[in-house]
Parts: structure tokens; C-alpha cells; sequence
């Protein structure tokens, strides 16, 4: 019962926080819509072989995944914040067990994740985006998944770092690769021989998940899409509350 | 049962001793102090009984409870007042100590009712709505202090509490402080302030590059020490017979163990030998004369900055 407060206050903190923050969330918003516009604009007419979907239907759930990786990893780092600020410290010394912390993070991480990536669903229809209403319902299930699994990641290298100076590392050769690797802006096949690797990069099953959901295409198949999302963010959830075990602050 | 347990503690970092082989107990209900300059080692004492940092090697038990394996135990008795500002800015003071009193399993009354109190015992009831970025630091660190106590946890730790506090805050806090100890609190506190380890502590440990050089009620300590005794007489005067006193024409000064007891003494002493005084005059000794009689320098020493930097930095 207390670890399941503890999980909460952490989780509420998290909102709280996202909901004060107007001007970064809008910020964070800005670079992913703007590739939407962009990209669908300029693509619009280009023929990609193995595409048989109209371009904007195509992105549009690759970009939603986009804000979902970026947000997701960005707030699992910024515990990083926490601890250079000292706030840390007040939530190691509470009465809460360390898997409770890292959970209670993840969740609230993941959840304003998945916001952000409903603010760009919405977004998405100004420009002639029009998803399946039947698959709202799954296309979050694939938001959530994605999202924990990778704010599970940001908390991992967290524990990581002892400031932020590995930031814009991790930003160019860790996200930016998985972004560019996952088929969220062109189909994975016509990555060629790069193909291989998206299929050991999970967020191609967000991005395919996703896809599916919102538009019924898919390039992997949505059962795998849950399967493999499902291992990899339970098991990002027990890697980072291990290693958030055995940090010293 | 003692509150606090601590055996042969020692906790090294890259091979650098910031603890070496410390050992001491605190009663239940005491008020403990750690003396010493920045960088002897008191916040890493702290640190590693707050379960932050796992000793290097030794025996640490806080409430009973081992700080390594029981570390949840000792977190659920234990309450946390640290040195550097722990405080999430981007909410305010209100909500700061909400999130702390849902952290430690606090109901929603016993939270509007703690919260209420806190906020009065050090001042902060009209900013309580205020984001804490937008406090200044004597505010913020107020606030630290207000949530340390949240809980009315059973052993308070306590670094550097008042550290630039105002004297009317400061003043308050250790009224505070004593009025914990009154319920029954256990309260381990850091401060380099000397008045605030006399003013406050039952036993103090004096603490130095990582040892404890001496432990014991202020009183004793500072007897350690002796007083200086100093008497003034009518003329210039060349011997007397008190044995291990200084003369210099016509002032003679002494150390004595205890000096209320020793004046009448030296005076009759003296008056047989048909010396006239003038005039006595008794310094006590405070804990600074304590540690500067043990290690040869002032606890604030200028010099003394560089070497808290030179330990920042190898950590």
C-alpha cells in the first residue's frame, strides 16, 4: 500500500510538473511538426516502391512515435536534474523501495509521453491526417508500451551520468539513431542492408504498432509489434530499477 | 537500546579515508552533535547513516536497524535535513511538503494539520504558495528544515541546519530542536557554529580529517581544557606559591580545573602571603579552545577552505 502511494506522489509530481512547464512542452513539441508539415509536404509526390500508402498517413504515425521517443527519453534522463539538484536525495531517504522509485518515474515519464503524443495526433489531422477510430484504442496501448520502455532507457543512463555533459551523446548516437533506424519516416525496407538492424531496434515496433492501429498498414505485423514491445519495456522496467538500486547519491 | 550504533565505521573514496574507523553510540533522546572544520568528514557520517552512502567497512546500526540490509527499516524512523538544498523548485513550498508528508504515509488530515504547523514554527505561511524558485535562500532553506520535521520522525538528522540562517530564525529552530528532544526525539546534528553544538548538545564528538578526536558532554570537554584564571594585584610581585602559575608584575595567570572551586582557594592563598588583589577574572573555555588545544588550529581557520575544496573535488 505505501509502495503503491509512493508510486503515485512520484507519478503526480511528474504531471504536475508537465502541466507547470507550458513553454518546454510547446518547445518539445515544435521540431517533430514540424517535420510532419515538412516532410509530407516535400514527399508528397514521391513515388517510394514499396510504399502503398499515401505518404501523410505514412508519417504521421512515424512522427506521433517520434514525440514519444524523445519526450520518453528525455524525461528518464532528467533524473540527472534531480540529482544535481538534490532532489534526489529527499526521495532516497523516504520510505520507499528503490523498484517503487524507478516505477513511479517511468509511469509518470511514460504518461506525459503519451500526452505529447495525443497533442500530435490532434495536430496531425490539420494537415490531412485521418486515422482509424477503431484503432485509437490500440494505437495507445503501442504509445504506452514505447513510452515506458524508453523512459526506462533515459533512467538507465541516468544512473549513468553524473551530470550533463553525456547529454548530447546520448541525443545524437543513441535517439537520433533509433529514430532514424525504426521506418517512422521511410519504409524500413528501404533502409537495404541497414534493414537487418531496424529489426533489433524495438522502436520499430512502436513505430509499426502504431502505424497499424492508426492506418492498417503495417511492414512487421502488429502481434509481433506487442510481443516484442511487451519483453522489451518489462524488461527496461526491471533494468532500471536495478541499476536505480545501486546508485549512491 | 541505543538510537544509533556505530562501530568502526570507516568509508573511503578512490583510496582517500573521509572516515577512518569512527565509532560511537547515541542514546535515545539525545541531542549529538559532530564538531569540526569543513571537510572532516560529518556529512559523509551523515550520509552513510541515512542509508545515502554504503559504508566502506564497519558496523552501522541506526534504530536498531542495520543502514546496508535494513536500509527501508532505518528510512521509515529516520527524518533528513541536509546541506545542500534538496528542494523541487518548480513546486511550491505547500506542495514540497505535501509530496514529503504522502512520501512517509501521511494521512490527508495529519498532512493539513502538520503542514499548518510547520509552516508557522518557521515562517513561511505567507509564501506557502509560492513557487521555491522564487525563494531566497535563508527561505528555502527554512522550508528544508519545516520538511525534515514533517513526520515527527523518531531520530532527526540534522546538517548544518542553521547554516546562513538569520540569529531570530536560528534562534527558533534551536528552541525548536529542544522542544523535540523534550517529546522524546533523537537529534544528530553537523554544525561548524560552536554556540549552536554548546547551546544544543548533550555529547559532542570533535571531529577531524576523518577521525574523532574527542567525545564527550560540552562540559567536559571544555574541562579538558581547564579555565584561565586571572588575578590582578597592588604592586609588582615577583613569586607566590601557587605552583603552575604565570607572572608577569602584577598579574598572575593560571589554569585551573574548575574555577569557581579554585577561586577561593588561590585567594586565601594569596592573602596569607600579604598580597592585596585587585581584582579576578575567570575566562571559560569554549569548544573552539577545545579544539585548538587538540589539533593546533581554529575550527574556521581560513586555510581551512582549500582543503574542503581540495575533498570536494577527489570525491
Amino acid at each position: 500500500m505505501r509502495e503503491l502511494q509512493g508510486i503515485y506522489v512520484l507519478w503526480l509530481r511528474d504531471i504536475k510538473r508537465y502541466l507547470r512547464a507550458r513553454s518546454r512542452v510547446l518547445g518539445s513539441l515544435g521540431m517533430p511538426f514540424f517535420f510532419l508539415i515538412f516532410f509530407s509536404l516535400g514527399f508528397r509526390r514521391a513515388q517510394i516502391p514499396s510504399l502503398s500508402l499515401k505518404y501523410t498517413d505514412f508519417l504521421a504515425p512515424g512522427i506521433i512515435a517520434m514525440i514519444i521517443l524523445f519526450t520518453s527519453v528525455f524525461s528518464g534522463i532528467s533524473v540527472v536534474w534531480d540529482r544535481q539538484f538534490g532532489f534526489l536525495r529527499e526521495i532516497m531517504v523516504a520510505p520507499i523501495g528503490r523498484t517503487s522509485i524507478a516505477i513511479g518515474r517511468i509511469l509518470g515519464g511514460a504518461t506525459t509521453a503519451v500526452i505529447q503524443g495525443w497533442i500530435m495526433l490532434i495536430a496531425s489531422l490539420a494537415i490531412g491526417f485521418s486515422p482509424l477510430l477503431s484503432g485509437l484504442l490500440p494505437a495507445t496501448l503501442f504509445m504506452v508500451l514505447m513510452a515506458v520502455a524508453f523512459t526506462g532507457v533515459g533512467i538507465a543512463f541516468s544512473t549513468l551520468m553524473r551530470d550533463f555533459h553525456g547529454f548530447q551523446i546520448i541525443i545524437n548516437f543513441f535517439v537520433f539513431p533509433v529514430f532514424l533506424l525504426s521506418g517512422a519516416i521511410f519504409p524500413i525496407e528501404e533502409l537495404g542492408n541497414l534493414a537487418f538492424f531496424a529489426m533489433f531496434n524495438p522502436m520499430s515496433y512502436g513505430v509499426d504498432g502504431i502505424r497499424w492501429s492508426l492506418t492498417g498498414y503495417t511492414e512487421i505485423s502488429p502481434v509481433y509489434d506487442f510481443l516484442v514491445l511487451g519483453i522489451f519495456s518489462a524488461s527496461l522496467v526491471l533494468i532500471a530499477s536495478y541499476l536505480f538500486k545501486r546508485t549512491e547519491v | 537500546m541505543a538510537a544509533i550504533f556505530v562501530d568502526n565505521l570507516t568509508k573511503s573514496f578512490n583510496g582517500f579515508k573521509a572516515l577512518d574507523s569512527v565509532s560511537f553510540e547515541v542514546g535515545e533522546g539525545e541531542i549529538f552533535g559532530l564538531l569540526g572544520p569543513n571537510g572532516a568528514g560529518k556529512t559523509t557520517a551523515i550520509k552513510i547513516l541515512v542509508t545515502l552512502l554504503r559504508p566502506s567497512s564497519g558496523n552501522v546500526k541506526v534504530a536498531g536497524y542495520d543502514v546496508v540490509r535494513e536500509a527501508d527499516k532505518v528510512r521509515r524512523k529516520i527524518g533528513v535535513v541536509f546541506q545542500e538544498p534538496t528542494l523541487d523548485l518548480e513546486l511550491t513550498a505547500k506542495e514540497n511538503l505535501d509530496f514529503h508528508g504522502r512520501l512517509y504515509g501521511m494521512s490527508r488530515e495529519e498532512r493539513r494539520k502538520r503542514i499548518a504547523e510547520v509552516l508557522e514554527l518557521t515562517g513561511i505561511k505567507e509564501r506557502a504558495d509560492t513557487l521555491v524558485k522564487n525563494f531566497s535562500g535563508g527561505m528555502q532553506r527554512r522550508l528544508e528544515i519545516a520538511r525534515g520535521v514533517l513526520h515527527e520522525p523518531e531520530i532527526l538528522f540534522l546538517d548544518e541546519p542553521t547554516l546562513g540562517l538569520d540569529v531570530q530564525t536560528r534562534r527558533k529552530i534551536w528552541d525548536y530542536i529542544e522542544n523535540l528532544k523534550k517529546k522524546g526525539v533523537t537529534v544528530v546534528l553537523t554544525t561548524h557554529y560552536i554556540e549552536e553544538a554548546e547551546k544544543l548538545c548533550d555529547r559532542v564528538a570533535i571531529i577531524d580529517l576523518g577521525k574523532i578526536i574527542a567525545l564527550d558532554t560540552p562540559e567536559r570537554l571544555k574541562s579538558y581544557v581547564g579555565q584561565l584564571l586571572t588575578i590582578e594585584v597592588e604592586g609588582s610581585i615577583s613569586a607566590c606559591s601557587i605552583s603552575n602559575a604565570k607572572i608577569r608584575d602584577s598579574v598572575i595567570e593560571m589554569s585551573v580545573e574548575n574555577g569557581e572551586e579554585a577561586i577561593p582557594e588561590v585567594v586565601r592563598k594569596l592573602q596569607s602571603e600579604g598580597i592585596k588583589i585587585k581584582s579576578v577574572s575567570l575566562r571559560k573555555p569554549t569548544l573552539e579552545d577545545v579544539f585548538v588545544s587538540l589539533t593546533g588550529r581554529k575550527i574556521r581557520e581560513s586555510g581551512e577552505e582549500w582543503k574542503f575544496w581540495l575533498r570536494m573535488r577527489r570525491r
